[in-house]
Formats: C-alpha cells, structure tokens, sequence
C-alpha cells in the first residue's frame, strides 16, 4: 500500500513540478504573478487531444509542437500585454496587483475561448494506456510515459539554468533585477524568455498529464491553485524547491485519495499550504527576506 | 458632521425611500433586475471596506456568500429570520478571521492565492459532508419571504454597508488602513498593529458578504454547494468594484450599475460569452481605467484645480522660471 | 532634565546569512542625551536601528527601555512605548496630506491621542519644523527636504521618549544645514533623546553629548564627539591606514 501510494504520487507530481517550475521561472524572475497558468494546461491539454484524436499526432510527437508554441505564445504575451505593466508600475507591489489582474483577463479570455470550442464536458483520450506490471503492481503505462518525460525536460532545464550564460542571466535577474541590470544582462529580454519557458513547461505539463487524466474547459483554476501552493511552499523562484514541493503536494493527494476520499484531494492540498504559512511562509527552499 | 455631511446623508435616505417603492410599480423584470443590483452594491461595497485601502485582493467573495447561504439552508425553517442574518454574519466574520490568521502577516500573493481556492476547498468540504455524512447534496430551502422583502432586505443592507464605511472613514481605523495602504513598514513603527487592523476590516467585509449570501439564498428554492460557493461571483464584484473605484465609498456603486445591466444583457443573449466579457472587461479595466471612474474623476478634478491655483499665481510662477 | 539610564543596549548582533551586520554592540544612553551614531557606509549603523525599532529581530543580545525588554516586541509595541524614528530613504505618506501625515504620529503614537485632538498636535509640530500654512499640501507637491520635515514632525508628534533620526541632515544645502542643526538643538534643549546616526561632522560637533562609533558591525569607540574624532582607530576606519 504505501508503496502504491508513494509510487503513484511520484508519478503525478512529475507532471505537477513542470507546471510549477514554469510558473516559479514567471513568478520568481519575470515578476508577473500569472493566475492563467491553469488554462495554459488546460489549453495544451485540449491541443495535444485534437492532435491525437482529430491529426492522429501523438501527444509525444504533439509536445515538439505545443511547447514551441506556447513558448511564442507567452512570449507574445509578455512583450506585448505585460511590458506595459512592468513599465507603468512604481514598485514590485503596484505591479503585483496589476499583474494579477491583467492575468485574470488572460484567464477569462482563454477559459472563453475553449467553452467556445470545446463546451463544458470532459474529455479523454487512450494513448499508451495499456497496464504495467512493476514491482507487483500494475500501472497504466501512459503515467510512466509521462514522468519519464518530464524527469527529461526537468534534468534539461537545470542544466540549461546552471550550465549556460542565458540561464546564469536567468538566475542573476531572479536574485535582483536592478543588478542584473547594471552587470549588462538585458533585463527585459531575460524577463520575456523566462516568461516564455514558464509556458512552454506548463504546457508541455499539460500535455503529459492529458494522456491519463480527464479534463475539461473550466478547471484550470484547480490547477493555478496547485501550482501556486507548490511555488509557494517551494519557495519563489527556485526550481528545486518546486520540484520537492510538487513531489510532496502529490504524496498529500494521492494519500488522502487513497485513504480518505478523492473528493478531499483540494482540502489536503489546503492543509499542506496552511501548515507551509504557518510555520515555514518563505517555502521549502526559500530564505526568509527582512 | 458637517452640513456637506448632512446635505448628503438626508439625499441618500430619501434616494434609498425612493428606490425602496420599485416593487409597488413592478414586480416583475425591473425587480429582478434591482435585486440583482442591490446584492452587487453591497457586496461589492464590503469587499472595497477592505480591498481598496489595503490592496489585498480578496477572492473570497463566494466563500463568505455561499457560507451565509447554507446558514439560510440550516436554520432557515428553524429560527426566527433576524437570528438567521445575524447567525450567517458571524459565521462570514468567523471564515475571514480563520483565513486572515493564516494569511494577512504575509504578502498580498499569499493572500490571493489563499483566498483564490477558498470558495472551491469549502465546496469540496460542504459536498463531502454532505455525501458522507449528512446525507442528500443539494436541500430545499423553505423560507417564506416575498421578492419585495427581499428587495427591501437588501437595500437597508447597502444602506448599512455605506453607514459603516463612512463610519470607519472617519474614525481611527480609516486612517490606520489610509497609512496601510501607502506604507505598511511606516503604519508599525507609528504605532498601529497592521495584522490587527487588516484582520479587523477583512472580518467587517466577510460579515455583510455573508448577509447578502443569506438574503439571496431564498431566491433559489434548491441549493447545492456548486451553485452556492460558486467562483464566478468572487470575480464579478472584483471587476465592479474596480472599475468603480475602489478606494472611495461610492467608487463600486458607479461600477456595479453598468457591469451588471451588460452582463445580464450579454448573459442573457450569449449565455456562452460570458468568461469573454469578464476578461476583456479586466484588460480594459487594467491597462485604461487603473483607478476606477471614481479615480479618474478624482483626477480630473485635482488637475482642474491644479490649472486654476496655477493660473492664479501665474506671475510669480514666470518670475522663477525665467530666472 | 531627570539624569536616568533610558535606554540600554546589550550585545545586540544581527547575522544575515553570513554577514555579521551588527556584532555585540553595546552602549546606555541617558535621559534627555543627544547621541551620535557613526561609521563609515556600510558599518552597520541603520541595522542597529532597525534592530531598536523593531523594524529586524536581533541574533541576540537585548535592547531595554527604562528597564523594560523591547527585544522580540513588533514594531508597533515597541513605538507604543514612545520610540519614534526617521527613515534613512525617505518614507512619508503620498495618498496623506502634510498634516494627516503628522496626525498619524501622534492618533497611533503612546499617547493614542483623540483625531481632533491630534490635528492640533499636529499644526503645532509642523509649525515648529517649517511647515507652518503648508499643512494641506501632499507629499508630492513638496521639496525632498520638506518631505524630510514631514517625517521628522511624524516622529516628533508622538511626543517619543526616544527619538531614532537615521541621517536626518543628510542631503541638506548649508543654510537648511543650519536650520536642521538649530531644530535638532532646540530639541535637546527642551530635553529629548535623541540617538542620531550622522556623517555631518559639523552637526556631530554642535549637537552630540556623546557618540558611538562602528566599523564592520562593532563598536571602535565611545566619548565625546572630541574625543572619538581624535581617536586613531576611528580615523583608521573613515580613511584607511595610511593617514592613523
Ligand atoms: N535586510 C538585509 N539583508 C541582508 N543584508 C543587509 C540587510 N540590511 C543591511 N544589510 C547589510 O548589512 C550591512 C550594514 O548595512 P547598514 O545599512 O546597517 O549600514 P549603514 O551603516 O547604515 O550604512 P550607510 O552609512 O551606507 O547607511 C551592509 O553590508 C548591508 O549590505
Ligand atoms: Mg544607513
């Protein structure tokens, strides 16, 4: 049993840490509190379902395309609709307030477009769904598919945020954009990249988790809200913190699913996030700030 | 009080009486549609007492609804109807101290975020109960109480929402939560427990909320918690009490009247249009009216005045720039 | 002017990650004494006051009032016992006007004076500073030295038993100099506290009983402003080894 349990949430919590990881590289370096990130997966979601059921394009070969285009997407997003808040805002507080605002119209304008395109059912599709046995349990090969290819995409975007000059900008504007300003990296620019992979991740996130979950056009905001409890307890900004604290927000629900009731998986969620402000409010990996 | 403050205190009672005879001239569309408007009035109305000095955007406008309506679900048939309203007040108050201990010591996101799914956690927690070990899920709500009542019910409401924010206004806490909002670090060293005031207010929006909550929850005649604690109405009052104005007392009233009139128009005609309206209603609201109509007009006044002192003293102003 | 210990501070450190930005700092200050605070950019000097304030919980260490323990207490407790400070960087409040500014000092201050009331307070003490008949001005519409006297009238309305000033004078041409020194003077005539951090040696010579100086986080030395100016080991730190 609790290797069941401890085994399925890890495989969950792969797809959730893509989600997070994107939007902590939003949050933490392009300073844009982004409240639609849940429709960014669903949106990748109902693509990489189109491409399987209506282009007979795999959701795996669909990633090579949703991802590139989310990433222009939100890079389109950002220069276009968010700059102008950056610009406009006297301080990190103005355009929190703004930022949160501006996404929520992101979020009302996307959540609009997919009720108009797909309605309000739920939608699946098969893909790779036939059972594995793995240490005497069986499981759906599609979950595996699924955390394998996020482990990837994890490992490369560490590497990529550690190992080369774009990702040391990436980190250097995270830490403090003032700085990052006056040691020549350009600000903006690092800003909308960030931003951009933040979507690519998530999308690519929502992609995985389509090949073995049902979903439907309104419930990205279940998943903004996962994915802001995980930044939150991982710590803003850092990709490690919101790796374990998607891996830990996974055990929650998977526990409480299996052992309690599925109906609650939003309430554990909810104890994890008020036990995280309570005692620990600069998250997981966060150092506490004056 | 000044006779600016009683000029205006004797309009608003005599406007109040006016719009209080709607339901003798029809009780049909037009009573709905003021029904509608009074809710809106006065909860968008609480949730500026608290959003707009502080900033902290509140999205827990269903959370405290829903709650004062399954008050009206369980004690509507039992206790008297003022015992009802007053139960669902304190329980709306109770809700926001609960989530403001967690939250209000830290920043404005934790705020949002927690808020941001508190509607949908209760829905989860009241269908769980309900299916687990209260037995049905969705209950009838038998309470016996006209439309006009509940008209009238509503606009006193307002009338008291609007006396408390002017009294607040014009007391310690209004400066406190003034100062708050311009610098929270400046509000401490002053003197003033910035938790506590937070606290406070946030309890004093969360209690009207869930009054409007208690009063609406006769207009359905079956209530389920998707239809109680549902999200949509947490951002509604958001959009209308910002492109109000959120940091004046009349700011939201000046939102809610038109938002509301084009939302029942377009959710009437396009009921699947909706979500379009609301975030196109946001990006406009954010990138065109930051400050609400009330803002604006504040502007305008402040630059109108500003051009006549300036014209005033404009010889002495030459003198210096010319030197 | 009563000559008691008012306040004491004792071994107060405050560690950042690695930095030790205050480091066993210890020093008294008496009833109605003008204090400077000195050091070179960087020693420490507005942590320490941050430290007093509440504004930043110490490592360790203690700072008491009149015998009663400030560590640990919220900003707001500590400015109920009647510590009023000034920001370095200016911080007054752009939605107020110059007087509800100064109200605020003295409605939410120790003495929780009545709104009314504190509109008196407050003409008063914006009179003193120079203010006088630009009471409805805002912030906005006002010089960076008058938002200066601003903050200071705040503080001052609160009527504080210690007044924390963290480079009041800073930023001033000579002839506000002169009136900001005159002010401070006038103060201490009519017996405030005050511990003042201060790079104005001028203001440091005319205006301080007493001073304190640090380096990297720890008190080099404490006497009068004479005696610590001639002191080797605080030229050493201002000017570097060459000139001791
Ligand atoms: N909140 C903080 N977090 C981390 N380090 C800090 C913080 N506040 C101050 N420091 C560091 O502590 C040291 C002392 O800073 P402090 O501001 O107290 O110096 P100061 O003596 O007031 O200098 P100045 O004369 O320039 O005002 C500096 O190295 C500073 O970078
Ligand atoms: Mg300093």
């Amino acid at each position: 049993m609790l290797f069941l349990i401890l085994f399925t949430s890890l495989l969950l919590g792969g797809a959730y840490a893509l989600m997070a990881m994107g939007l902590t590289l939003q949050y933490g370096v392009a300073r844009i509190m982004n409240l639609s990130i849940g429709e960014t997966l669903v949106g990748a979601a109902f693509a990489a379902f189109w491409l399987q059921t209506q282009a007979q394009v795999g959701p795996l070969w669909g990633l090579l395309v949703i991802t590139p285009a989310a990433f222009v997407l939100n890079w389109l997003i950002y220069r276009h609709l968010l700059t102008p808040l950056v610009r406009r805002a006297k301080n990190r507080g103005m355009l929190e307030v703004d930022s949160i605002l501006a996404t929520f119209g992101l979020l009302f304008i996307l959540q609009g477009v997919m009720l108009a395109l797909f309605g309000g059912n739920y939608y699946s599709y098969s893909y790779f769904s036939e059972p594995v046995e793995l240490f005497g349990h069986t499981f759906a090969l599609n979950r595996i598919v699924a955390f394998a290819v996020a482990a990837a995409v994890a490992l490369a975007l560490y590497l990529g945020l550690n190992r080369t000059r774009t990702g040391t900008a990436v980190r250097a504007v995270s830490v403090d954009p003032v700085a990052a300003g006056l040691v020549a990296i350009d600000v903006a620019r690092t800003s909308a990249l960030a931003f951009a992979i933040g979507g690519a991740l998530t999308a690519c996130g929502g992609a995985l988790l389509s090949m073995f979950l049902t979903f439907n056009a309104s419930m990205g905001v279940v998943f903004t809200t996962k994915a802001l409890i995980i930044v939150i307890m991982g710590g803003v900004g850092d990709p490690r913190g919101a790796v374990i604290a998607a891996l830990l927000l996974a055990l929650a629900e998977t526990t409480v699913a299996t052992l309690v009731d599925p109906g609650l998986t939003l309430a554990a969620t909810y104890g994890l996030f008020v036990l995280i402000l309570l005692f620990r409010p600069q998250g997981i990996m966060g150092r506490r700030t004056a | 009080m000044n006779t600016r403050e009683v000029l205006i205190m004797a309009a608003s009672g005599l406007l109040l009486a006016g719009l209080a005879c709607l339901p003798l001239a029809d009780e049909g569309f037009w009573l709905t549609l003021g029904i509608s408007l009074a809710g809106y009035v006065a909860m968008s109305t609480a949730w500026a007492l608290f959003s707009g000095p502080t900033s902290y955007v509140s999205l827990a406008t269903a959370a405290f609804f829903g709650t004062g309506a399954y008050v009206v679900v369980n004690l509507g048939e039992t206790a008297p109807w003022p015992v009802v309203l007053v139960v669902a007040a304190v329980c709306g108050a109770l809700l926001a101290l609960l989530a403001g201990m967690a939250t209000l010591r830290l920043t404005g996101v934790h705020f949002v975020i927690f808020t941001f799914g508190l509607a949908e956690l209760i829905r989860q927690l009241v269908t769980w109960y309900q299916t687990n070990i209260g037995g049905a899920v969705g209950q009838y709500v038998f309470v016996d109480i006209s439309s006009a009542q509940i008209y009238w019910q509503l606009l006193a409401l307002c009338g008291l929402v609007f006396l408390a924010g002017w009294a607040i206004n014009r007391s310690r806490l209004g400066l406190a939560l003034r100062v708050i909002g311009d610098d929270e670090t400046v509000a401490a060293h002053s003197g003033i427990n910035t938790a506590r005031v937070k606290l406070l207010l946030f309890c004093i929006s969360g209690a009207f909320i869930a009054v409007v909550g208690a009063v609406l929850a006769p207009r359905w005649t079956y209530i389920e918690p998707s239809i109680a604690f549902n999200s949509m109405i947490s951002f509604q009052v958001v959009i209308m009490a910002l492109l109000g104005g959120s940091r004046r007392l009349w700011g939201p009233l000046v939102g809610v009247i038109p938002f509301t009139v084009l939302y029942e128009l377009i959710s009437g005609h396009f009921p699947n249009h909706t979500h379009l309206l609301l975030g196109t209603a946001f990006l406009l609201i954010v990138y065109f009216l930051p400050q609400g109509v009330a803002g604006r007009i504040e502007q305008l006044r402040l630059r109108r005045t500003h051009r006549e002192t300036h014209a005033a003293r404009s010889p002495a102003t030459l003198g210096e720039t010319a030197r | 002017m009563s000559n008691h210990l008012l306040l004491s501070i004792a071994g107060l450190t405050k560690v950042f990650g690695g930095l030790v930005a205050v480091n066993q700092i210890s020093f008294d200050i008496q009833a109605g004494e003008v204090v400077g605070l000195l050091g070179p950019n960087g020693s420490g000097k507005t942590t320490l006051m941050n430290l007093i304030s509440g504004a930043l919980r110490p490592t360790q260490g203690s700072v008491t009032l009149e015998g009663r323990r400030l560590t640990g207490l919220p900003p707001h407790r500590i400015a109920a016992t009647g510590v009023a400070r000034t920001f370095q960087l200016v911080r007054v409040l752009p939605s107020l006007s110059a007087l509800e500014n100064v109200m605020v000092g003295a409605v939410f201050g120790p003495d929780q004076v009545s709104p009314g009331a504190a509109r008196a307070v407050a003409r008063s003490v914006l009179e003193r500073v120079g203010l006088g008949g630009r009471e409805h001005l805002h912030p906005a519409e006002m010089t960076y030295i008058d938002q200066k006297r601003i903050e200071l009238a705040r503080a001052l309305a609160a009527d504080p038993r210690i007044l924390l000033l963290d480079e009041w004078l800073a930023g001033l041409n000579p002839t506000e100099l002169q009136t900001g020194i005159e002010l401070i003077r006038s103060l201490q005539a009519e017996g405030r506290t005050v511990l003042m951090v201060e790079h104005v040696m001028d203001a440091i010579r005319s205006l301080c009983d007493r001073c304190v100086v640090m380096s990297a986080g720890s008190k080099l030395a404490e006497g009068t402003p004479a005696e610590v100016l001639a002191n080797p080991d605080v030229i050493r730190a201002y000017l570097g080894d060459d000139h001791a």
